[in-house]
């Protein structure tokens, strides 16, 4: 019993501390005052300074449409990569995944860099002189970051498929593409899903490709793209948070709280719906 | 002919791109680390940086900060992991959920608010950088360290733990003999997620320290900053290097070392 309560405060201490940095951005985000520590009472003016904040929204809307383009990017090529590599040959595979692993386990840093390299080669010796950086090279670098996860997250799903399926959906007059279309991708399609999530959450995170790759362009217009991650770097250099951004914490976590909430709802109604389906084909077979 | 579609021709595109945009690059940052502004072969960036003391001193500061990093966060994370796939004390997922969600947070944003936090209690960069980043650095990755543990200790073979102590193994001799020997796959695979990422880490030690510490990856973005193109690809050679060793290190250890990441969702 002391054991299991010595176990419990441990666990919730390490828990309680984590949290400390983002509940007291919460806490005083309902008051204006310029530095964290000092409360004004409540008040809930950051929360509209925060809409009225151009920098912020420009930083967020790039944020958001470069998640998601670069993670529709990644899912599609990250899934055809795995399907076609795992059809592949024994010894191309092998080359092909070990590729493929490079990107996880590099330092982002070093990724970074050798694509900066690479387009400044570029952009001198057979652009001459020309400035490659752009929306493009920033969307290369974001894919290049989140697609080998996509492959990793499709991998295990084309494994566990039943080979037999699709062989049993040519035999039936299925042509190949029609075969993948509606037999592979149905039992895969939890690990592209998975692999998706897991491209956006890289995509938002992400500071050091963004900082490297950028250029001009999207809602930043003439200047370089300023995304969340930049836009805070850029600020916390110089001082504290602003106190605009402490409600955009408030946001952002509610946002996370309600997507996993909704991601262990499901898991949970699919591992109950997988249970039943298992008993209604156990029952038939009797 | 008629082209006769295939299986594996869908894996053209992606390997086309994985080609292009991480292949070439690496042999552009070779290139870039071995010639002059000028484009012609020298040993420059070599020189430059074991003559700088400069130099050498971020690669054994990085070194020692990832070390300690490592240590600290594998020795708070080890218990956590352990009483969180234990059965006696936690069933639920929602725990674990709770401990990977500050990852799904901005992360200069919460490097951040951690800064201002220990600004806030007395511990500010301008005075205690040492400690500052420290606790930044253990803050940041500790979630990377519980949930490889994590998915370990959950295949922990009880059978044998039971036996070990039926077999008159006092508690030490249980956790030496049985426990750890079994999740040392897991230890590895979290160190990996943790030693490397640090080294490389540009915002944690810029921001809680101000400025003061420099590791190894605020000394490439300084490079990248001011168009040093050959010295900070050089450094991105002996970034490579170390991780090749280490990867070379641990390979008979691991079982799949990116099983942490991408089992995060």
């Amino acid at each position: 019993m002391v054991k299991k309560i010595f176990a419990y405060s441990y666990v919730y201490l390490i828990l309680f501390l984590m949290y400390v940095p983002i509940l007291t951005l919460i806490v005083f985000s309902f008051t204006n005052a310029t530095y964290i520590g000092t409360w004004n009472g409540f008040d809930l003016s950051l929360y509209q300074k925060l809409f009225e904040s151009e920098e912020i929204m420009i930083a967020l809307g790039n944020t958001i449409i470069i998640a998601i383009i670069s993670a529709v990017c990644s899912t599609v090529l990250g899934t055809l990569g795995a399907v076609g590599v795992f059809y592949s040959k024994k010894t191309s595979r092998a080359i092909f995944e070990n590729i493929n692993q490079i990107p996880v386990v590099n330092a982002e840093i070093v990724m970074a860099l050798s694509l900066v390299v690479m387009f400044v080669f570029i952009g001198n010796k057979i652009f001459a002189g020309a400035n490659l950086f752009s929306f493009w090279t920033l969307l290369a670098g974001h894919i290049v970051i989140s697609a080998p996860f996509v492959y990793l997250n499709v991998k295990p799903k084309l494994q566990q498929m039943d080979p037999s399926l699709y062989e049993a959906a040519l035999d039936l007059g299925c042509t190949p593409r029609k075969a993948l279309w509606r037999i592979t991708l149905p039992e895969i399609l939890p690990g592209i899903f998975s692999g998706f999530m897991l491209a956006i959450t890289l995509s938002l995170d992400d500071f050091i490709v963004t900082a490297f790759t950028r250029g001009s362009g999207l809602l930043s217009g003439a200047g370089n793209i300023e995304t969340l991650s930049t836009l805070v770097q850029a600020k916390i250099k110089k001082g504290p948070i602003p106190p605009e951004m402490r409600p955009l914490t408030t946001i952002i976590f509610i946002i996370v709280v309600l997507v996993v909430l909704f991601i262990s709802l499901n898991r949970n109604k699919g591992i109950s719906s997988k249970v039943k389906n298992r008993r209604k084909l156990r029952e038939r077979a009797e | 002919m008629r082209f006769r579609f295939q299986r594996k021709y869908l894996c053209i595109p992606y390997f086309l791109f994985l080609i292009l945009f991480v292949v070439v690059p690496i042999f552009f940052i070779v290139y870039y680390a071995f010639t002059d502004g000028t484009g012609n072969f020298s040993w420059n960036a070599l020189v430059e940086f074991f003559t700088t003391t400069n130099k050498i001193n971020v690669l054994v500061m990085s070194l020692l900060f990832s070390t300690l990093n490592t240590i600290v966060c594998l020795l708070i994370g080890y218990p956590i992991a352990y009483i969180l796939a234990n059965k006696k004390y936690n069933k639920s997922y929602v725990l674990v959920l709770l401990f990977v969600m500050p990852m799904w947070i901005n992360f200069v944003l919460r490097t951040g608010a951690t800064r201002d936090v220990l600004t806030w209690l007395g511990i500010n960069g301008g005075t205690t950088p040492y400690i500052a980043t420290m606790i930044g650095l253990v803050y940041n990755y500790l979630p990377f360290v519980i949930l490889p543990l994590y998915t370990t200790m959950l295949k922990l073979d009880k059978s044998q733990i039971e036996a070990a102590s039926d077999l008159g193994c006092n508690r030490i001799q249980v956790f030496t003999k049985s426990i750890f020997p079994q999740t040392v796959p897991g230890v590895i695979a979290a160190a990996q997620m943790v030693f490397m990422p640090t080294m490389s880490s540009y915002v944690i030690p810029e921001t809680l320290s101000e400025g003061k510490i420099v590791l190894f990856g605020n000394s490439i973005y300084l490079g990248f900053a001011n168009n040093q193109w050959n010295s900070s690809s050089f450094m991105a050679i002996i970034m490579l290097l170390i991780i090749g060793i280490s990867m070379f290190v641990t390979r008979n250890f691991t079982e799949k070392e990116d099983e942490g990441r991408a089992n995060a969702w």
